[in-house]
């Protein structure tokens, strides 16, 4: 028989995150839910959270980044990023972000992951460059526009990064691809699988890419 | 051997900054709530070894109250004005991206440098650690070269930092968050049990819909989880070796490479996949939080159907 209570706790983010609630909050009571309904009690699932928040430290480190973005941005950052792209002729927000998708993807695909990112390159560099070849194509951009173009950029980096990386043979999915088959007796070379990321990476580009340009004639055309 | 510990303890201290910028900010009503925040992220990355599990239980809800109460802020100061900056930006010209290009730079050349060169034997880094180490570095040496070159105010970077860091808020702890929620999820099997659901409901006879069941699989279970790393191993177990590998005969490379690039199509749908999704929002200071994830679903469904069709044809037919 199976247990189907701990779901409960799915269905908690879910509604949690829909009526916009704190996350934080969300997913704390969600945790400590769906813990008391897998038969834990509160201390126990206390404890688990406490490790697990402990364990991943890891992952909240990349702020230490901000104080160098801040004290760029005092100094003029953004400014320079926008008078840098406005003085190149030809720039177009598609193509400025054609271009960082392609060199996201190759550097991922060298297992370079963590040279961009949302507060490495995005915020400083990125956006602001975006916003800037905008306002060539289309003159001033009304808010909408404006964080239109910013979630681009932003959408941008991911896409870049999901399918990139699995080209690089020693990233964690490729390993844990190889493992879990492993496990069944099925022995591939990470070089196998990596090989079969690529039809995927190029498809990736050309979708992204078309929708790039689509929003190019979409501010060429408001203006 | 310079490990993980070494980056905490620098993480601590730049959070201790944040607590810092944010007590030093007028403008900020909620002043007091934003240092309480970052002063206990910074006492987790000092002390977060010595407090035991339950007292970083404890830390955790402390942590989780203070923004669910919303006792955290944002303050309106501005340290330059736009004209200011427009002046410094003509001043300093192009060479303002020295500094910001530092940090990638570094991780660039350390990654080659302990990959490709004999460093690699010497084990100066920890090799699970060496990516935030380079990061670290390079935060460190891009901070140094702008203080010389710009002669910035002393607290400049304290008060700048604890700007930005206030605009992300609460958001900055969400990706850890979800990942010790994830901890609790798996200790109380929930994997388990959406793998028991996913293999009860598969289709028999058909190549294709066994291949659409595995690949929405991945999305849906990779959308609840926040990363595909969750959905994979259970997924493969549910459908990919059982049905689509010993079953059906399919390439095992394809189904499980293709197979995790379908999840990452979820992870570019979903709030859970905090890190990628609501914390650029707060970054850009987008107004709507699911702005990015909005921005994305246009490529990601494409990129699903051609992942699908892939699988299929790659998979069964070459």
């Amino acid at each position: 028989m199976i247990d189907y209570w701990p779901l409960l706790g799915i269905a908690l983010v879910v509604v949690g995150f829909a009526l916009r609630f704190n996350p934080l909050l969300v997913v704390a009571v969600a945790g400590i839910v769906t813990g008391l309904l897998g038969h834990m009690t509160f201390l126990k699932v206390l404890a688990t959270l406490g490790h697990g928040f402990n364990e991943n430290r890891y992952v909240t480190i990349i702020w230490i980044i901000l104080p160098v973005v801040g004290l760029l941005e005092r100094y003029g950052l953004q400014e320079r990023a926008r008078t840098l792209i406005g003085g190149i002729r030809g720039a177009t927000t598609g193509r400025l972000l054609i271009v960082y998708l392609a060199i996201r993807q190759i550097l991922s695909a060298l297992g370079l992951t963590t040279v961009a990112g949302h507060p490495q390159t995005v915020r400083p560099l990125v956006a602001p460059m975006a916003v800037a070849a905008a306002e060539k194509q289309h003159g001033k951009l009304d808010e909408d526009t404006d964080q239109r173009v910013k979630a681009m950029s932003a959408a941008t980096d991911n896409v870049g990064l999901f399918f990139g990386e699995d080209i690089f043979l020693a990233i964690a999915s490729i390993l844990l691809i190889q493992g879990s088959l492993a496990s069944f007796g099925i022995q591939l070379t990470p070089f196998q699988l990596s090989v079969w990321a690529i039809p995927s990476a190029i498809c990736a580009f050309l979708i992204h890419s078309t929708r790039l340009l689509l929003l190019d004639r979409s501010l060429g055309r408001r203006k | 051997m310079i490990t993980l510990h070494w980056l905490y303890v620098l993480a601590g201290a730049v959070f201790a900054g944040f607590a810092l910028g944010s007590a030093r900010d007028e403008t900020n009503p909620k002043r007091w709530g934003n240092t309480a925040f970052w002063g206990l992220l910074a006492g987790s990355f000092w002390f977060g070894d010595f407090l035991g599990d339950i007292g970083n239980g404890m830390l955790v809800l402390v942590l989780v109250a203070t923004a669910g109460l919303h006792l955290i802020g944002c303050g309106t100061k501005e340290s330059t004005t736009h004209a200011e900056r427009e002046r410094f930006s003509a001043r300093h010209g192009n060479k303002l991206f020295l500094p910001a290009l530092i940090i990638p730079f570094t991780a660039f050349v350390g990654t080659l440098l302990f990959n490709y060169t004999p460093l690699k034997g010497l084990n100066l880094i920890d090799p699970k650690a060496v990516t935030l180490v380079l990061l670290g570095c390079g935060v460190i040496i891009a901070l140094i070269e702008s203080y010389a070159w710009l002669r910035a105010p002393a607290l400049a970077a304290v008060d700048e930092g604890s700007r930005l860091m206030n605009g992300v808020g609460w958001a900055a702890v969400l990706p850890q968050m979800l990942a010790s929620l994830g901890v609790i999820f798996a200790a109380a099997g929930v994997g388990t049990t959406i793998g028991a659901i996913v293999g009860a409901i598969i289709p028999s006879g058909s190549v294709f819909l066994a291949v659409l069941l595995y690949a929405l699989g991945m999305v849906v279970f990779t959308m609840i989880m926040g990363n595909a790393f969750a959905a994979f191993p259970v997924m493969v177990a549910a459908i990919g070796v059982p049905i689509l590998i010993h079953g059906d005969g399919g390439n095992p490379a394809v189904i499980g490479a293709v197979g995790m690039l379908s999840g990452f199509c979820g992870t570019l749908m979903t709030p859970m996949a905090a890190n990628f999704n609501i914390v650029p929002a707060a970054l850009l200071e987008l107004r709507n939080q699911y702005g990015v994830i909005r921005a994305q679903v246009a490529t990601a469904l494409p990129l699903l159907i051609a992942n699908i069709l892939i699988l299929f044809i790659a998979g069964f037919h070459l």
